[in-house]
């Protein structure tokens, strides 16, 4: 028998890989992947509650942050592209202009 | 049985997951990332919402993973040079992670779970498109218009960001 539990469990693993890669990866791209781990991580644990809890208003969340995240990825991919062509890097550590 | 299929998928989800941050090469990351969407698809299916299940694999493994893709080829990235794709923060960032982990497992075990129950169940979730659609267009319709505007915004602005500007 699954209970909510498992789902919590592997959606608080998923969640803390994804913050691991976050704030470990020097690549950009990796860390735009990282942060789609985390959305879905998120994802399971709103179905698990509304599947656990019979109601539909988990699932209804989970569309609107898929749509959210797909919305991110866009706009976060052309931000990338666009520092790119700038500046020809996708290091982290290289993209400080905005600290000085 | 169905217990041994959470198992595998969340087994292998979490695999992807690790490969995803630990592997060099991006490509080899973008693919792993489209399995761990893929196992994610599958637990949809045991958490009784098939209609998430497929907008995960159009939304996630059909349009995001193309974009993903498409970001790597037009970057031109390649492989990492060997040994440098860490931060030099690891050390604190472990540290975050763990204290994390920790904090939100001491929450999942104390936590209980006593909030009433909803109406639909197992039953009334055969229909589970026609249910979804239905609150989709009645009760959650301002917020199905606030999010079809955000994509539209998000359109306009990744096309605007990425333009060429003329001389």
């Amino acid at each position: 028998m699954i209970t909510l539990s498992h789902y919590l469990i592997l959606s608080l693993i998923l969640f803390s890989i994804g913050i691991a890669g976050v704030l470990l990866r020097r690549n950009i791209i990796i860390v735009l992947m990282s942060l789609e781990l985390m959305f879905n991580s998120i994802n399971i644990s709103l179905a698990a509650f509304s599947h656990f809890l019979q109601s539909m208003t988990g699932r209804i969340f989970v569309v609107f942050t898929i749509t959210v995240a797909a919305a991110e990825v866009a706009v976060g991919l052309a931000i990338l592209v666009a520092v790119y062509r700038q500046r020809k890097t996708v290091y982290i550590e290289e993209l400080d202009e905005m600290k000085h | 049985m169905e217990l041994i299929f959470f198992y595998i998928f969340a087994i292998v989800a979490l695999a992807s997951a690790i490969a995803v941050i630990s592997i060099r090469n991006p490509v080899h990351s973008a693919i792993f990332l489209m399995v761990c969407f893929l196992q994610v698809a599958a637990l949809f299916v045991l958490l009784r919402s098939p209609f998430l299940a497929a907008v995960q694999i159009f939304v996630y493994v059909g349009a995001v993973m193309v974009l993903f893709l498409f970001a790597v080829l037009i970057l031109d990235l390649g492989r990492e040079r060997f040994g440098e794709y860490l931060h030099h923060q690891s050390p604190i960032a472990i540290i975050v992670v763990v204290g994390l982990i920790f904090v939100i497992g001491l929450g999942l075990a104390r936590g209980k779970l006593d909030a009433p129950l909803g109406k639909y169940t197992e039953a009334e979730l055969v229909k589970n498109i026609e249910v979804t659609g239905e609150l989709l267009y009645t009760k959650y319709v301002f917020p199905f218009e606030v999010i079809s505007l955000l994509l539209l915004v998000a359109m306009v602005g990744a096309i605007v960001l990425v333009m060429k500007e003329r001389k």
